[in-house]
């Protein structure tokens, strides 16, 4: 298997905090900061994007290309 | 935002002013990435609204745009729909905008089979004007003006849609996103009237008074409620009582009203 090369992108001033992407990440990527959420365990992200597609405000990119 | 949605917006008018956590961007985000999976022409699109916080949403989309009046949304799209049948219509409505206000103009929609899609943001409340019961709020919610419990049945909006007619029926929600992207791109391919309808989450509203204050908390909900039509085609009707039932309930082959209004047009002009 080749290795994982997963990046998320959070778009900081987007963020309401919510917090729909800290509590239904299958894999508890995300932490909280303030209600913001931090990555804390990118190794375990499977790339399934869940995060991206629930966030009501397009603030979070995840996979490989695109991402600046 | 990804790269290839930006051309779907009008960045200068995001972020949008939707509450943190409301379903509604949710709604908006899965029915650009639908357009783009099918890849549709753009300039041969056309989203229709009415009134109400949902109702925004074409706002914030870089399509051919109409916010119209309150319940009227599928009035004018059936004009759009008439003058030019080769747009892609699409109308996105709320569900008090939908099943109250512009109840007739959906049942008579849905009876003509128009080629419209009508995606329901369905938050089960009137969230613009300060949490007013809707007639999809459920029996026994509470809402701003109904502090003592909902005593009304709410609709059952796919079962009113596939009385009255129209011809693609199914009910996404917002925490099964995949889901709901498919189930509108089905529905954005489909030729007749079709109908998709959302559940999704008004915190501020519906949550605050109905003690789920968090998004997460309604989130939850949803996804405790849900169980697709299959399962629930084996669960007795004790057992579906406060469930959503999720996918699709009906799809069939009827005539589109603007190909057999062309038909009129032919005729009349002295064709065949």
């Amino acid at each position: 298997m080749t290795q994982k090369n997963i990046k998320i992108y959070i778009d900081e001033k987007a963020c309401k905090k919510c917090g729909l992407c800290i509590a239904f990440c299958p894999k508890k990527v995300y932490g909280s900061e303030g209600g913001k959420p931090v990555i804390v365990n990118l190794s375990a992200c499977t790339d399934c994007k869940l995060c991206e597609l629930r966030c009501p405000d397009y603030a979070i990119i995840v996979g490989g290309e695109n991402i600046e | 935002m990804r790269k290839e949605l930006q051309k779907y917006f009008r960045n200068d008018k995001l972020p949008h002013i939707w509450c943190p956590g409301c379903g509604h961007g949710i709604i908006t985000g899965a029915v650009v990435r639908a357009i783009d999976n099918l890849k549709l022409n753009q300039s041969k699109v056309c989203i229709v609204s009415g009134i109400g916080c949902s109702s925004r949403a074409p706002g914030y989309m870089n399509f051919n745009t109409l916010h119209t009046t309150h319940g009227r949304a599928l009035a004018f799209a059936t004009g759009i729909k008439m003058a030019n049948p080769d747009l892609k219509i699409l109308v996105l409505t709320g569900d008090g905008d939908c099943s109250a206000i512009g109840g007739n103009h959906f049942i008579h929609a849905a009876r003509r089979n128009i080629d419209i899609t009508t995606i329901v943001f369905n938050n089960s409340i009137y969230g613009m004007t300060g949490g007013q019961y809707s007639p999809m709020t459920p029996k026994a919610a509470f809402a701003t003006t109904a502090p003592y419990g909902n005593i009304d049945r709410n609709f059952d909006l796919c079962k009113l849609a596939q009385s009255a007619g129209a011809t693609y029926v199914a009910r996404g929600t917002v925490f099964h996103v995949p889901q709901l992207i498919k189930l509108i791109e089905k529905a954005l391919k489909h030729k007749g009237f079709s109908l998709l309808d959302v559940v999704d989450i008004c915190p501020t509203y519906f949550g605050r008074r109905n003690k789920m204050s968090s998004p997460i908390a309604m989130m939850n909900k949803i996804r405790e409620m849900s169980v697709t039509v299959r399962s629930a085609s084996k669960m007795s009707e004790e057992e579906l009582s406060g469930k959503i039932v999720i996918g699709e309930f009906h799809e069939e082959r009827v005539p589109e009203y603007t190909e057999e209004y062309a038909k009129v047009i032919e005729k009349a002009q002295g064709g065949n």
